[in-house]
């Protein structure tokens, strides 16, 4: 189980660091995801199981989805456009 | 609804209707608005009145003209504005912000290594206060969870400022992004039209994504009867209004992007969210005042606490996680309307 720990531990720098090192905004989003996932299960193994599914909800989750629609405002996501438009 | 008073125009229960429904303000006279883009002329006059100020520089705002040097085009020092100065400053900027972060880190490092031990006795943090929440929490709230316990009884207040808080965030939310839909005078009906339309990217609802709707079909129910679930067990295991919320707003924000908001405002329109709120804020503050009220007064007050381990146990601790449960879920379904179009 320590093992684990530390293995977390260290995704979690790694998630951390590598966040502000994204060029793509929409892969750092994703990593910023994963940091929270990963958070989650660290709260687990804490033995805080009420953090652990607010993290999931709030931070995986809701605030993922404001920076997609916020990335997708300001018009960061295009190729997604593109390609609905040759589709059509 | 038999039949309607006679002064029913004129009844408090219709303003208060109408105040909560927000078709009447009472402080809508009281208040300076003025929407951006409603006064033209008042911009273009305004235009020139900065340049000029911009091209004589005072004397009283060195600092100002400095800190803005390398981007205003008429700048006092040419040296500043030669393209040198603009790399110096770029330099400047990355070297003092690697700095500053790396003395946060270091800051935050060395505050670390000061804090007590995790798990040790002797740590400040075990005092009386948490010894009686552990010892007598389950005989004094009813509640076998005792975070639970702690927050929605003990520490109530705290948690109804957190759900004001949230209720505000929304405001705040809703203030930036919110859409005008009246047509304020000296404002082109085609333009604001245009605003709408750029703003709204409903034309598309719904996408009628088929993976995502079966998904979605599959998801959705489970998703809220968990939420349901983590609301209602909120004293019997972990989780509770504020997490339980979250979910069923996330499971609501999964249904609205996979059927469209056709489907959704048949049951949550702004109506809906402002009633639920206002009712669920107000129905806690009473709840919570009555039990500090009688708390304080060394009164009886008259709420059973039942058996613990039951699900109509612990006296008010059940529907005060229901009404956190409440405004936490529409304040998370109403952050995702107004990001994406600007209303609910």
């Amino acid at each position: 189980m320590r093992f684990f720990e530390i293995i977390l531990l260290f995704c979690l720098v790694v998630c951390a660091v590598s966040v502000g090192f994204m060029k793509d905004l929409l892969t750092s989003i994703v990593i910023f995801m994963s940091y929270s996932l990963i958070m989650c299960v660290i709260w687990v193994l804490l033995q805080s199981p009420d953090l652990a599914i607010t993290e999931a909800a709030v931070g995986a989750g809701v605030t993922s989805i404001l920076f997609f629609v916020t990335l997708k405002k300001i018009r960061a996501i295009r190729k997604e456009d593109g390609h609905e438009q040759t589709e059509r | 609804m038999s039949r309607q008073r006679d002064d029913y125009e004129k009844s408090w229960w219709k303003r208060f209707k109408g105040w909560v429904d927000g078709e009447w303000d009472p402080l809508a006279s009281g208040m300076e608005i003025r929407v951006p883009g409603s006064k033209p002329e008042e911009r273009v006059t305004a235009a020139p009145k900065y340049l000029t100020e911009a091209g004589t520089p005072e004397e009283g705002s060195p600092a100002k003209g400095a800190a803005v040097g390398s981007e205003s085009p008429k700048d006092p020092h040419p040296s500043l504005y030669d393209g040198r100065g603009i790399r110096y400053f770029r330099r400047f900027y990355q070297i003092m912000s690697v700095l500053l972060c790396l003395s946060i880190i270091f800051v935050l490092l060395w505050t670390v290594s000061y804090l007590p031990v995790f798990g040790n006795a002797g740590n400040p943090d075990n005092n009386e206060v948490s010894a009686r929440y552990i010892e007598r929490g389950l005989q004094e709230t009813g509640a076998v969870n005792i975070v639970t316990g702690m927050i929605l009884d003990y520490r109530a207040f705290d948690t109804f400022g957190e759900s004001c808080v949230l209720f505000i965030a929304s405001c705040c939310v809703l203030v930036l992004l919110r859409i005008d839909v009246e047509v304020k005078d000296g404002q082109s009906e085609s333009g604001l039209k245009k605003r709408l339309a750029e703003a709204n990217d409903r034309i598309y609802e719904p996408k009628n994504d088929i993976i995502l709707q079966k998904c979605a079909g599959v998801l959705v129910p489970l998703i809220l009867v968990f939420g349901i679930y983590i609301v209602l067990n909120g004293h019997l295991s972990p989780g509770g209004g504020f997490s339980g919320g979250a979910v069923l707003g996330s499971g609501l924000i999964l249904y609205l992007n996979a059927f469209g908001f056709g489907k959704t405002e048949r049951f949550f329109t702004e109506k809906v969210y402002r009633r639920v709120t206002l009712s669920a804020l107000t129905f806690y503050c009473l709840a919570k005042s009555y039990s500090f009220f009688t708390g304080a007064n060394h009164l009886e007050s008259g709420i059973p606490l039942g058996t613990p381990g039951a699900i109509l146990s612990s006296g008010l601790i059940l529907p005060l996680n229901i009404c956190v449960g409440l405004v936490v879920a529409c304040t998370m379904y109403a952050f995702y309307t107004l990001f994406r179009k600007g209303g609910m």
